[in-house]
């Protein structure tokens, strides 16, 4: 279960960002995560909800953005999705592909802020 | 009133930057990191201890940092090969995290160390997604868990550089299937080679050494598909959106994996 050290990592990132803007007040933190992540969504949400608690971002909550896996085949150009478990050949031709275009995000794209009432 | 800032960094930004600035103090000091994962039990220690010996034997300096949850046993197996040997307690984490390889590494291992090992903590989970600046990545798996674990743990599997499967003297026992198993592996990590090994044997230690100790030398190593992904996910979040970022590199054919060897095509 590393997802607790995922989300405290988040709760961290997502912290110093808001320092920068106080005082408002972090309303939630959105998150991308791959499909090849090795994160599971349901377990970052339960941990990040345990993680908050007592700190800075107690009230704010975390927005998932699921990323499906891609991957692009050299050979005929084609862009497929990997699917679950992941497959890494091109269904059109049969052969392994070298490039994986997403699914192994496991980052922030943004925090969202509410200005402190004054 | 609301307002969103956009932030774009890894979750794990940190933790891939200490990893980056460990793996090149270590090349400095000509000291090459070997990261092993598998789930609890599949035999790394038992596998590292001959290894280990093998090296000794050869001449060659190594070191092993053995990471459990509790206990020192694999610690004081390992010490047994004469090599330095030290025993990290996570204190409950499931993996190790580089800020922890790292707080070993001030005076230790000994400056001529050519492979440092590390025996990361029983999971086939959560160590995949921690860069330890290791320079070759290597899961393993025993006979008796299964031919499908590729496809249930696809970021183990799928970020090996090198995969090992333990336990063969039993494979018979457990009716193990080497064929699925080559697929699978195939499937989630294309072109990565498979050794099958036993410790009780000695089938494919010599082999496992000389791989090893090649990656020390200077040996190219094996560029996973999804290590790609996870590369360029980083830059992704790291740098603002330029010119791409260079051709993927250029591979070799790949054949399928066929019944007719375990080990999966090398290009
Ligand atoms: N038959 C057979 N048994 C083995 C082999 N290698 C390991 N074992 C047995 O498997 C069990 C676990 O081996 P370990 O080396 O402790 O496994 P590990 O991966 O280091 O375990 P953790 O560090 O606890 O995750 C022990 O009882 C070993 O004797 C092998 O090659 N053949
Ligand atoms: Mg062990
Ligand atoms: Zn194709």
């Amino acid at each position: 279960m590393h997802e607790l050290s995922i989300a405290t990592a988040v709760l961290e990132r997502a912290a110093e960002e808001a320092r920068r803007h106080a005082p408002a007040r972090v309303t939630a933190v959105r998150v991308r995560v791959g499909e090849l992540a090795g994160v599971v969504p349901d377990a970052l949400r339960f941990s990040f909800d345990v993680a908050r608690r007592g700190t800075a971002l107690a009230a704010a909550r975390l927005l998932v953005e699921e990323i499906t896996a891609t991957a692009r085949c050299a050979p005929c150009g084609d862009d497929f999705a990997v699917g679950t478990p992941p497959f890494l050949w091109c269904p059109r031709c049969d052969r392994p592909t070298t490039r994986l275009l997403t699914g192994r995000e496991l980052e922030i794209t943004g925090i969202e802020l509410e200005e402190a009432s004054a | 009133m609301c307002r969103v800032i956009d932030v774009r960094q890894a979750v794990l930004a940190e933790n891939d930057a200490l990893a980056g600035a460990l793996r090149e103090e270590l090349a400095a000091r000509g000291t090459t990191v070997v990261n092993l994962l598998s789930s609890p039990g599949s035999g790394k220690t038992a596998l590292l201890e001959p290894v280990l010996a093998a090296a000794v034997a050869r001449g060659v300096p190594v070191a092993a940092l053995t990471a459990d949850l509790a206990t020192e046993n694999d610690a004081r197996r390992l010490a047994r090969s004469g090599a330095p040997v030290r025993q990290v307690l996570t204190g409950g984490l499931c993996h190790l995290e580089a800020a922890q390889l790292r707080g070993h590494l001030e005076d230790w291992p000994p400056d001529d160390t050519r492979v440092l090992f590390v025996e990361n903590v029983g999971n086939l989970v959560c160590p995949a997604a921690y860069d330890l600046g290791e320079k070759l990545r290597v899961t393993l798996m025993s006979v008796t868990e299964g031919e499908d674990k590729p496809l249930k743990y696809p970021t183990a599997f799928g970020l090996a550089h090198l995969v090992v499967l333990t336990k063969t003297d039993i494979a018979d026992a457990v009716g193990f299937d080497r064929v699925a198993f080559t697929q699978n592996v195939a499937r989630v990590n294309p072109g990565v080679e498979i050794l099958a090994t036993s410790a009780r044997t000695g089938e494919g230690l010599e082999v496992l050494v000389d791989r090893m100790l090649a990656v020390a030398d200077g040996a190219a190593v094996h560029r996973p598909t999804m290590e790609g992904g996870r590369a360029a996910a980083a830059r992704r979040a790291h740098v603002a959106p330029g010119p791409e970022p260079g051709r993927p590199h250029a591979r070799g054919r790949h054949r399928r994996p066929g019944p007719e060897s375990l080990t999966a095509p090398q290009p």
